[in-house]
């Protein structure tokens, strides 16, 4: 039950147990000998029911209780009654150790093992299940049972719906009722049963009724979550679909041999290839498998060598990812002359895409980009990539863009993928949603209301189009309200501000371009000055929209509040990356940085890495111990030596280990020190800068 | 039925209190003394328990109204001997408490055969809180044994047009009422809750002293402030800007404010918020009280004068004697002191007893008999009627519900919701066969409204049963039974009804309760003061209990027989705890029947 203090048991309930638990070993050992002797008198039986009936946690007597019906049931010669009998004895004594403990998993699981059998009624069942749902209405071994007599009784979910409807009518606060209910409205909506055919319509009575929930009791969460599982039913598209891509539709790349050598062509669209291979990153609306060479077609101007090896990028250790990425091979003939090819990619002709929650992507899509290839010209020179890169402010200079390059600059607008299908039949989402404001723009004066809002304004932005968030002033104010409103919560409601804050400064092309910076470091004698995308100093907690940075190469989110960077493997171009001054904990909670396998020139500087004894992020972080690693990555004996500092610091090996990083800056962490540099020395054979200090 | 048959001789002829007249208050105190193992004699002029509580056949009920709208002829044979030495004679007689009784009988037919199949109610509209005190006391004195309750099935809150509109009176109702917006819902729930927290502070700060506010600050539980508790209720509504929809509920529906609370000229009875809050406490702790009731009211089956009874038959089984058909016909007095002896039956039998509580409808007789001046006087005064404070009250029998889906329901007409002069509160309370107070299959309507004169209190309880109910002169006038099949939703037909007015007199007015224990039927604008030190030392023996007043349940008429044994025996615990209870786990000892 839930709520009831527990009191401390007084000097006669203490004599009461144990004069019970003399009786129950009495009763257990004469029950075992039957047991291993096999009898299964009718004595013998009643003596097993005896002891369930006072200790129904005795798993050994429900199963002799199995074998004894089943002995019986033999001898009986299935004769109905005899059988009738021998089931309806097992209901009984099942009901009994029930109502001594209805949370008895084996004499739930007896109950179901014997309506198995098919020979008893189930129409008690419900009846006795209202009795027990009475006392404890959101016990979860009766709703799971109630799920199992419904399916065989073949009651329809509309029934059941009804039934949640009841117990929500009794009290709103019930859970598991709303819970339930959201299992059988989708299940309703999936199989269009009559009535629940019109999904908009499902979703306007459902959110009626939450509402009147919410409303009379705004503290209850019960409502809260049936809401928010509402708002997601109402804009989640089932089928995944592609957000964006990287080359973006209708760009123009230049692919020089040249390490940025800047020849007239828009910084932003230029990129190195050292290997002779082009990335091709697929992001994606939701996770999704069997992405492949038969799902996606890539054509090109050119006809070798077509097929592509595409890769999930995975946080997890599931088959599924958001994130997709293709090396595609240009061979060696076009790669030395100057040339222009088009090149063109579908998917969603042919099934085989399948979103996590068993959706096909249904939606056939393409985009189209041009690759100019600038064939290298020179030598490799010790230029750019060896040089030591500083983050200094006077570094950076505001990108004002060349008139004569304004068209270059264009792609930032298409940086996402423009969906027909996604905008068609948007518009009753826009209704409900609409609607669902204006209510609770009722409700401001409670934490509760100030979410829903924000939520909903957000949901509503992201319906109309990727680029203007008309609300998003009014969200950041509601999070930055409910920050004060709700201490204890700062932190969630600073997250989900940081997400907002993020995507509005990066949407939009005037916006992104007034955080676009060239770098130039003047003391360096190198002529490129690439982009560098600094979103420093804005307090941010969380990162997101990463579908629009898909292009960034040199990002700087130093000086912000991170904790986190997770997502931050979606942008799998980046080669600088300035992490310095957050709040980031530890390397676990920097994961998303074994994926960035371009990565060069990271700089950790004064986090907060190995300052907390307990690191919670690491249980979230594959281990070592992990199957998924596989034995090829772990099998770092031959790099480090010292086999302490490997047992010391394997977060940091873990992360570090697989990334080819040239410069590297950690101090300002409790982490860092003499052991630690000598370890990163090692774990690092590229690096060349450590701390600003050149290693030989 | 001049010639009574002959009484029994009754045997003790002394006993520590005498109760004449088997109201609900006499019954309480007779059953507390008996508790306390006092000897107890119990009367009652009538051949069955509850008096002006009881619950009657449609003839009972007749016979009864008209007899006590007359003033009795004073017993004339008996009581005039004045011969006793020792004592003097005051000759007691029965003041009419109901007046204006019209009873009509549309189709008597349909009655003929089942008019003693009803438990009419003479004090209807009438049900108990789940929390109430009475509740309470029938479980501590095991009265609760006797009597068995059902859940009245809903309350509403009926408007001009006939509507009734659920009162949301609980965070379930509130959620699945209809007809509140959004906004309102969530307006009135706050209001709830913070009533709530409201009790949870008061109840923290009275067991944990002073730290106690720094922890309530902490859970949002706040009190209500002094000052706000000390203003009309209806202004701290007001001032916690709730829309007038919900004050009305609140008010009338839920507080069950009597007179108009808008309105301080015509408000005899402003509300203040501590009154206003403790009856949102009491129904909201009604709720859910006990697990099979299901709202916040209930009724006992057989009709409301089970509970005298019960108490009664809890009296009994302590050893107190009970005689009915036995009038008291006159008070015997010390001759020299003026101080109560015992009193003279119809039997023409002397008995003895050092306390008496007298039925409120029994007044002294004519001052020829007294022996002093002293007492003449006071006899004068005593038989000053109080002139206000009158309800009226209604029954009708139907054979269909208000409600097709309901048996058993409440409905309240606010203050001028029925028309701009209604003064006070209309509430009618329908009960069905189901709780044996009628055949099954018909209904019984009970109404009641506070008034000052017959006219008005007639107006009001006509303007509710006109919007409720069909009279059947209406549908012959009309005489087309066409209307009526086309209209689904038919209001249900009068078979019989019944109007009176009752007097509340005096006892009532729990402000100067004290002082009218010793002094009953002096009106409030007497000075009370006065009065009191004249004739304390008369009178401290023989007390007056309480008229069946205008509220929907017996808060104030069990305070009241609380003060009556308290001021009778100030040392004697009320109830006293004897057997080990046999529920100790819970309590619910009340047998509800689901």
């Amino acid at each position: 039950m839930h709520g009831r203090p527990r009191k401390a048991p007084k000097p006669e309930d203490l004599a009461a147990f144990s004069a019970k638990a003399e009786k129950l070993r009495i009763l257990q050992s004469q029950f075992l000998s039957n047991h291993h002797q096999k009898i299964y008198t009718k004595e013998a039986v009643e003596l097993s029911a005896k002891l369930l009936e006072i200790n129904p946690e005795c798993y050994t007597a429900w199963n002799y209780r199995k074998l004894a019906v089943q002995h019986n049931l033999f001898e009986s010669n299935l004769d109905p009654d005899a059988v009738n009998s021998i089931l309806n004895d097992e209901l009984r004594v099942v009901e009994n150790a029930l109502r001594q403990n209805f949370k008895s998993y084996g004499a739930w699981y007896h109950r179901k093992w014997v309506l198995n059998k098919g020979h008893s009624s189930i129409e008690n069942e419900l009846r006795l299940l209202d009795k027990l749902q009475n006392v404890d209405p959101r016990n979860f071994h009766a709703w799971n049972y109630r799920r199992f007599v419904a399916a065989l009784l073949n009651r329809s979910d509309e029934d059941e719906l009804n039934h949640t409807q009841d117990l929500i009518d009794k009290n709103i606060s019930n859970y598991s009722a709303w819970h339930n209910r959201s299992v059988l409205v989708s299940n309703l909506m999936k199989k269009k049963v009559q009535a629940f055919s019109q999904k908009d319509e499902v979703l306007i009575r459902e959110y009626e009724l939450v509402r009147d929930a919410v409303f009379t009791d705004e503290d209850d969460q019960s409502g809260w979550f049936y809401h928010l599982w509402l708002l997601d039913q109402t804009v989640k598209a089932e089928s995944p679909l592609l957000t964006s891509s990287w080359p973006a539709h209708g760009s123009d790349i230049t692919l020089s041999g040249d390490r940025y050598l800047d020849l007239g062509s828009s910084p932003f669209n230029t990129y190195h290839f050292d290997s002779g291979s082009l990335l091709l990153i697929l992001y994606f609306n939701q996770a999704v498998e069997g992405v492949n060479v038969s799902t996606v077609t890539v054509s090109s101007g050119f006809n070798v060598n077509k097929d592509v090896i595409w890769k999930p990028i995975l946080s997890n250790n599931s088959k599924t990812a958001h994130v997709w990425v293709g090396q595609l091979k240009f061979p060696k003939v076009e790669l030395d002359s100057l040339g222009a090819y088009t090149l063109e990619v579908t998917l969603g002709h042919s099934q085989g895409i399948i979103s996590s929650g068993g959706f096909h992507y249904s939606h056939p899509s393409h985009f189209s980009f041009t690759v100019h290839v600038q064939p290298a010209k020179k030598e490799p020179v010790d230029g750019f990539g060896s040089e030591k890169i500083s983050w200094r402010d006077e570094n950076f200079h505001i990108y004002e863009p060349d008139s004569l390059q304004s068209d270059l600059v264009l792609p930032l607008d298409h940086l996402s993928i423009k969906n027909e299908h996604e905008l068609s039949d948007s518009s009753w989402q826009e209704k409900i949603i609409d609607e669902e404001i204006s209510n609770f723009r009722e409700l401001l004066d409670c934490k509760i209301g100030k979410l829903t809002l924000a939520r909903l304004l957000t949901a509503r932005d992201a319906l109309v189009s990727s680029d203007k968030s008309v609300h998003s002033e009014e969200v950041l104010r509601l999070y930055s309200e409910l920050m004060k409103l709700d201490p204890p919560h700062s932190q969630f409601y600073k997250d989900e501000h940081s997400l907002i804050l993020f995507e509005k400064v990066i949407s939009g092309r005037e916006s992104l371009l007034s955080y676009c910076f060239r770098y130039r470091n003047l003391t360096s004698s190198s002529s490129s000055n690439p982009i560098c995308l600094r979103l420093n100093g804005l307090s941010l907690s969380r990162l997101g929209s990463f579908e629009k940075l898909l292009w960034v190469q040199m990002l700087d989110l130093s000086h912000n509040e991170l904790r986190s960077i997770e997502g931050l493997e979606a942008m799998q171009l980046l080669s600088h990356l300035n992490l310095s001054k957050n709040k980031l904990g530890s390397f676990t909670s920097l994961e998303s940085l074994r994926h960035l396998k371009s990565l060069k020139v990271l700089d950790l500087s004064y986090n907060e890495i190995g300052a907390h004894s307990v690191d919670t992020t690491r249980y979230l972080c594959s281990s070592p111990l992990c199957h998924s690693i596989g034995r090829s990555e772990w099998d770092g004996s031959e790099i480090v030596t010292d086999g302490v500092s490997l047992v010391s610091y394997w977060e940091a090996f873990f992360i570090l280990k697989g990334l080819k990083l040239t410069q590297l800056d950690i101090t300002g962490n409790a982490i860092a020190d003499e052991k630690f540099t000598a370890f990163l020395a090692e774990v690092l054979p590229a690096l060349k800068w450590l701390d600003g200090v050149q290693l030989n | 039925m001049s010639e009574p048959p002959s009484y029994p001789q009754i045997e003790p002829t002394t006993f520590d209190l005498i109760a004449a007249g088997t109201g609900l208050a006499e019954c309480i105190v007779a059953a507390a003394a008996s508790a306390s193992g006092k000897t107890v004699l119990h009367l009652d002029t009538n051949p069955f328990y509850g008096s002006h509580y009881s619950s009657l056949s449609v003839p009972e009920l007749t016979s009864f109204l008209n007899s006590n709208s007359t003033p009795s002829s004073p017993p004339s044979s008996t009581s005039t001997t004045t011969d006793s030495l020792d004592y003097s004679i005051v000759n007691l007689t029965t003041q009419p408490v109901y007046s204006d009784v019209e009873i009509s009988c549309f189709y008597p037919e349909l009655l003929e055969e089942n008019l003693r199949k009803f438990n009419l109610d003479l004090c209807g509209p009438r049900v108990l809180f789940c929390a109430d005190k009475l509740i309470d006391l029938m479980l501590k004195s095991g009265a609760s044994h006797y009597v068995e309750f059902k859940s009245i099935d809903a309350s509403f809150v009926g408007d001009g047009n006939g509507k009734l509109w659920n009162v949301p009176d609980s965070r379930a109702a509130i959620f699945k009422d209809k007809s509140l917006t959004l906004k309102e819902k969530n307006q009135l729930m706050r209001f709830f809750k913070l009533v709530q927290g409201h009790l949870v502070a008061t109840v923290a700060a009275g067991s944990s002293g002073d730290d106690g506010n720094g922890n309530d600050e902490k859970e949002g539980k706040t009190k209500i402030s002094d000052e706000d508790l000390e203003r009309p209720f209806i202004e701290y509504l007001s001032n916690m800007q709730l829309p007038p929809k919900i004050r009305s509920i609140i008010l009338y529906a839920i507080a069950m404010a009597d007179y108009d609370q808008d309105d301080r000229g015509v408000c005899q009875n402003l509300l203040k918020t501590k009154d206003g809050i403790d009856r949102l406490s009491l129904y909201q702790s009604s709720v859910g009280r006990f697990t099979n009731a299901s709202g916040a009211l209930i009724y006992p089956v057989y009709g409301q004068g089970e509970l005298p009874q019960a108490f009664s038959r809890r009296s009994a089984v302590k050893g107190c004697i009970y005689v009915l058909r036995m009038p008291v016909t006159a008070l015997l007095m010390e001759k020299d002191s003026g101080r109560y002896k015992g009193v003279r039956l119809a039997s023409g039998q002397d008995i003895f007893s050092q306390k008496l509580v007298l039925d409120p409808s029994l007044t002294l007789a004519s001052p020829s008999a007294s022996p002093s001046d002293l007492l003449h006087e006071s006899f004068n005064f005593l038989s000053t009627r109080d002139v206000r404070g009158k309800v009226a009250r209604g029954i009708c029998i139907t054979r269909n519900s208000l409600k097709p889906d309901m048996s058993n329901l409440l409905v309240v007409y606010p203050p001028r919701s029925l028309y701009p002069e209604q003064i006070t509160s209309i509430r009618a309370l329908q009960i069905s066969g189901n709780l044996a107070v009628c055949p099954l299959g018909m209904f019984v309507l009970y109404l009641s409204a506070l008034c000052d004169d017959a006219i008005q209190g007639k107006r009001l309880l006509n303007a509710a049963m006109n919007v409720l109910l069909t009279f059947p002169d209406s549908v012959n006038s009309e005489s087309s039974s066409t209307v009526q099949s086309e209209n689904t939703e038919e209001k249900p037909t009068v078979i019989w009804s019944g109007l009176y007015i009752q007097e509340m007199s005096t006892v009532l007015h729990i402000l100067n309760f004290s002082l009218t224990i010793s002094i009953p039927r002096v009106h409030t604008h007497v000075d009370i003061g006065m009065a009191s030190i004249l004739f304390q030392g008369q009178f401290d023996s023989i007390n007056f209990a309480p008229m069946p007043d205008g509220n929907l349940n017996y808060n104030d008429i069990s305070d009241a027989a609380v003060k009556l044994f308290q001021e009778m025996y100030p040392n004697e615990e009320y109830f006293p705890e004897t057997t080990p209870p046999e529920n100790s786990e819970d309590d619910i000892g009340l047998s509800l029947e689901t």
